[in-house]
């Protein structure tokens, strides 16, 4: 975190700024805005999210990071602006054909299908399954044996994820910490090109988050490039490769954790005029919130309440 | 998902509001109408509903000696209505479900021009089917009084009723929406608190023979203890226990079966006019109204001013939009959210009480009245914009002016189908409601 | 009081023509409610469209019965996308007034006087099921067992009816145990996360709808098979009985529509038949026989609210499948 670091990353061309051309971008977007009433939710002027590589969406709570995730997937609609992802377009793109691309997210409060069983939730995340459509659902024959090739995959993911034994129970009774589990296991089932994780890490059980972290260092290995939204920066540092930071709606910053964490901008947006107070205090605030989910994570089922 | 002990927590509750029911069907039969029911068999509605056997009321309109043609008679009761029409002999004829009381009214306007009733004050006839399956009804017609009306004459005659009844539709959907706000609740038996008003108000004023004052404070008090029991009775124990919003919502469906059947059990399948007194009428320009309607239009708006005031100006009031815009917000602020709900449930049966009472009144009373416009409210509250008080009003007036003007150009027994294409196509076009904001939508 | 007919008459109501016509009504609404989580409170409105396009297809046009049966799936199908388009983007209580509303539209019109001549006003329409009669493979002649005894026209409405009912349960069993039902419970659930899976969630919503009320439709006209078509009969009162009885026996499974709507008018002669035997024995000597009809509805709207709240996954339902999002 010194002055002498490199003003410049192998992820992108020309020097690290906020808006910074990738080399190799897989989603671009321009002059995004989302206003609620008067107020202006979303001001993306330009960003590029790089291919093959993790990225996390940081910034203070209101910063309009889960708007702007939103807005990428299909899941809102902006007032202005244009994305396209690997070089097609989707401004205005429903969300449904957005997942189809290949751009797969996951939320913030997690969307488990409670009374579908572990292995129904992710046989539901495969694509290319005839036996979706109503006709050919009433002859076996025409989906069977591509039932069995998802299942394999799920069953292959469940292992993984360590939630083969609970693969016929009803996804209501997973705690918290399983539901992101599975809710990322099935965002995978689709072979996503780019994987967008809303909050991961929240209201997971600290000795979940180790094994959660490494779950998405391996969706890199695989290939895959991760977008994530995080507000906890100690989470980011370990295992992101690009740092974006988002306050009021902008994009402040951007450039590698250890970097982004040592700019000013970044230290304003997330204290405002609290100068003195370092980062470290913060996270530990953060800690601590988490911690408290993570208790009230004991109660399966609290957070799935409409 | 009941634990069994939860299970057992609310069977106090449910035991309670059985107890209410009861009481409310001790209060029900304490007045002599059980014994006139009883007399008068009401057609039941069979859900089988096998009429095989056929039941028509007709007559024949003439002036002097000529028979006139295309003159309609709207005949109403039990949730029936239909127009009768004139054929080139003046013959009209209606058919009937099933035995049970009817009205008959004289659409005045479709006389031909330079005829009028006799009898312009008496337009309508009581219909009893019993024992025979034809009745015929007279209603004797000459040349005379009410003359010459042009369009515009009917149209404004039909936008004067429509203000009334919109404005009655306002008293009672200001407390669905109030219900809904707070509680997030559609109130399927919402329309049974306005029949709960009429039936007592006609109780204690026509089978009764109380003082009109009297009367009205005992009514209006019992449908306070109405919406008091409906809340501490069931819905708080619902909450508590924490059944979800569609089961709540199916329970008041489940309620407004009980709570009707109660009133037919008791009231009757017919229809009683309330005779307080007030039935002269008045003329404004070419529109002739009775007094009563005109009272109760001053009645509603004082109402509807008097809510306005309690929801802008006083504590209690701003702390029940809080809990409408966000309750857990406003629980963390300190608003004590359980007695906001507690209060709305009062004011809305109170309300709505009163609107039956303005509503019985205007049409007559029967035991199925509240839920026959039931839609009605639901398509007010909605084309307001769901939760939002001032939108029940607004939605209300829509509704209320456009079915009774509607009927100057479509037939009158379609009125009520207009309001619902009319609250279709607003869904289509604008969701959150004409004043509704876009992010209540979810 | 004379319990052999009042057990007989509550005996003979479990395969009646009627009980059919709830059964397959309540199987549409299994699929719009147990399965997919649509709020269809218009389901008399199905029926009404089925009744009304298959008597009037008959009578008007004189249209034989299998094209009348398809005309009466077809107009269900464009009254179910009249219903979804303005609705399904939208938050689920709109469905539910849309669709009461709606519902309710098409009473007032059949039942308006300028239509009499085709819908035959608040009078109805009788006299089409002439040419269902005459593909009556059963014969004149009574046969039967106990309660069960019929004639033949009556055993042909029955077999009808039921052989509907057994159609739709398998279709519905197939379909719910396929990727299709797969995605419609998902949704049911959740329709952002299912949306997220990169499923097309309206065009699912409206294939539910669709179906379900093909079923309420055809339900429509097993309901008229027996008697004349009657605008009456197609309240709201006619959904929120098909509700109960689909909640009685469970909303999200494959028999409990059937079991539901057989409980529901064997309870219901029952609780008829004792009534009126116990006014009848004096026992209850300040009821009418109309009031006794009436208690029934009373005991009809208390089932529904006590089962909602403490059986809501109705009797025969699995407690973890539960008929609610809780």
């Amino acid at each position: 975190m010194s002055d002498t670091q490199l003003a410049s990353s192998p992820l992108v061309t020309g020097e690290i700024r906020a808006g910074v051309p990738k080399v190799d971008p897989i989603l671009v977007a321009d002059g995004v805005t989302r206003q609620f009433g008067g107020l202006t939710a979303v001001d993306v002027e330009h960003v590029e999210i790089p291919r093959g590589a993790i990225t996390a969406l940081i910034g203070p709570n209101g910063a309009g990071k889960t708007t702007f995730f939103n807005l990428l997937t299909g899941f809102d609609k902006p007032n202005t602006g244009t994305w396209t992802f690997e070089g097609s377009n989707l401004a205005g793109v429903p969300a449904f054909r957005v997942a189809r691309k290949g751009m797969v997210r996951t939320f913030q409060l997690t969307k488990s299908l409670g009374r579908l069983t572990v292995l129904e939730n992710m046989l539901l995340g495969a694509k290319e399954q005839p036996g979706e459509s109503m006709l050919r659902a009433l002859v076996p024959a025409l989906w069977r044996s591509r039932e069995s090739q998802i299942r394999e995959r799920a069953e292959e993911l469940l292992v993984r994820f360590k939630l083969d034994a609970k693969r016929d129970d009803y996804a209501a009774s997973l705690s918290g910490g399983q539901r992101k589990l599975l809710e990322m296991a099935r965002a995978l089932m689709s072979e996503p090109t780019l994987v967008m994780l809303d909050e991961p890490m929240a209201g997971v059980n600290p000795a979940l988050t180790q094994s959660l972290l490494g779950h998405i260092l391996d969706l890199k290995e695989q290939g895959m490039t991760v977008l994530f939204v995080e507000h906890d920066m100690h989470m980011v540092r370990h295992i992101s490769d690009w740092v974006i930071v988002m306050a009021e709606g902008r994009i402040v910053a951007e450039g590698p954790p250890d970097r982004v964490m040592s700019d000013q901008a970044v230290i304003d947006a997330y204290l405002g005029a609290h100068h003195d107070t370092d980062l470290g205090s913060l996270t530990e605030a953060d800690r601590a919130a988490l911690r408290a989910e993570a208790e009230a994570e004991l109660e399966p089922g609290t957070e799935e309440k409409r | 998902m009941s634990a069994p002990g939860s299970a057992r927590s609310a069977a106090r509750p449910i035991g309670l509001l059985v107890g209410f029911l009861l009481a409310l069907a001790a209060l029900l039969s304490l007045a002599p109408i059980g014994a006139l029911a009883a007399e008068a068999p009401a057609p039941t509605p069979s859900p089988t509903g096998d009429f095989t056997t056929t039941f028509t009321v007709g007559g024949v309109i003439r002036s002097g000696d000529e028979p006139l043609e295309g003159v309609e008679v709207l005949v109403e009761g039990d949730g029936f209505s239909e127009v009768g029409t004139t054929g080139p002999d003046g013959r009209w004829s209606v058919s009937l479900p099933g035995r049970g009381e009817y009205t008959a009214t004289l659409q005045v306007e479709t006389l031909p021009e330079g005829i009028a009733p006799r009898d312009p004050d008496n337009v309508t006839r009581q219909v009893n089917i019993g024992t025979t399956n034809t009745v015929n009804v007279l209603f004797p017609t000459g040349e005379g009084r009410v003359s010459t009306t042009t369009i515009w004459d009917t149209v404004f005659t039909r936008l004067v009723y429509g203000l009334n009844f919109g404005l009655l539709l306002a008293l009672a959907a200001i407390g669905i929406t109030l219900i809904f706000g707070t509680t997030g609740v559609n109130n399927f038996a919402h329309g049974e608190m306005l029949t709960f008003g009429a039936i007592f108000f006609y109780v204690f004023t026509t089978a009764l023979g109380w003082n009109v004052a009297l009367a009205l404070i005992a009514t209006l008090a019992l449908s306070a203890a109405f919406g008091w029991g409906q809340d501490a009775g069931l819905f708080r124990p619902l909450r508590r226990k924490g059944v979800g919003l569609v089961q709540v919502l199916i329970v008041t469906i489940g309620l407004s079966i009980v709570v009707r059947y109660l009133f037919l059990f008791f009231f009757g399948g017919g229809t009683e006019n309330v005779n307080i007194g007030l039935s002269s009428t008045v003329s404004l320009g070419p529109v002739t109204i009775t007094l009563a309607s005109l009272i109760s239009m001053g009645v509603s708006v004082a109402m509807l001013l008097l809510v306005a005031f309690f929801l802008t100006r006083t504590r209690i009031g701003k702390a029940t939009r809080a809990v409408s815009d966000n309750a857990s917000l406003a629980a963390a602020s300190g608003i004590n959210v359980d007695r906001v709900i507690r209060i709305v449930w009062v004011m809305a049966a109170t309300l709505t009480g009163l609107a039956g009472i303005l509503y019985g009144l205007y049409r007559g009373v029967t035991w199925d009245m509240g839920f026959a416009i039931l839609l009605l409210m639901f398509a007010a509250v909605t084309l307001g914009g769901l939760g939002s008080a001032f939108g029940a009003l607004v939605g209300s007036l829509i509704i209320g002016i456009l079915t009774e003007l509607s009927t100057v150009w479509i037939p009158p027994d379609l009125r009520y189908a207009v309001a619902l294409i009319v609250l279709i196509l607003v869904l289509l076009l604008r969701p959150q409601g004409v004043l509704g904001r876009r992010e209540r939508i979810g | 009081m004379d319990w052999g007919s009042i057990i007989g008459n509550a005996a003979g109501e479990l395969i009646s023509p009627t009980t059919a016509a709830y059964a397959l009504a309540a199987i549409g609404l299994s699929v719009h409610f147990g399965y997919a989580g649509l709020l269809n409170f218009g389901q008399a409105g199905f029926m009404a469209v089925g009744a009304y396009a298959f008597a009037i297809t008959t009578l008007e046009l004189g249209w034989p019965v299998w094209l009348a049966i398809l005309a009466a799936i077809v107009a269900s199908v464009v009254f179910a996308f009249v219903l979804g388009v303005p609705t399904l983007r939208l938050r689920a209580d709109y469905l539910a007034i849309v669709t009461i509303a709606a519902a309710e539209i098409v009473r007032f019109v059949v039942s308006t006087v300028n239509l009499t001549a085709i819908t035959g006003g608040s009078q109805g329409l009788s006299g089409f099921a002439r040419g269902f009669d005459a593909l009556n493979p059963f014969g004149d002649a009574r046969f039967g067992f106990g309660p069960w005894t019929y004639s033949g026209e009556q055993w042909w409405v029955r077999v009808f009816g039921w052989g509907l009912v057994l159609l739709a349960t398998v279709i519905v069993f197939l379909l719910m145990r396929s990727p299709w039902g797969r995605v419609v419970k998902g949704i049911r659930e959740d329709e952002d996360a299912v949306r997220s899976l990169g499923k097309n969630v309206y065009s699912y919503k409206m294939q539910a709808l669709v179906l379900g009320g093909v079923f309420g439709s055809l339900a429509g006209v097993v309901f008229i098979l027996p008697r004349a078509v009657q605008p009456g009969n197609y309240g709201t009162a006619l959904t929120f009985f098909i509700w109960t009885a689909l909640l009685l026996g469970g909303a999200a499974t494959v028999f409990g529509p059937i079991v539901g709507a057989m409980i529901f008018w064997a309870v219901l002669s029952l609780t008829n038949g004792v009534i009126v035997g116990l006014r009848d024995a004096g026992v209850l000597p300040f009821i009418s026989t109309t009031q006794a009809g009436q208690i029934r509805f009373i005991l009809v709207g208390l089932a529904l609210m006590l089962l909602v709240v403490f059986r809501p996954q109705g009797i025969f339902g699995n407690k973890k499948e539960l008929s609610f999002n809780v």
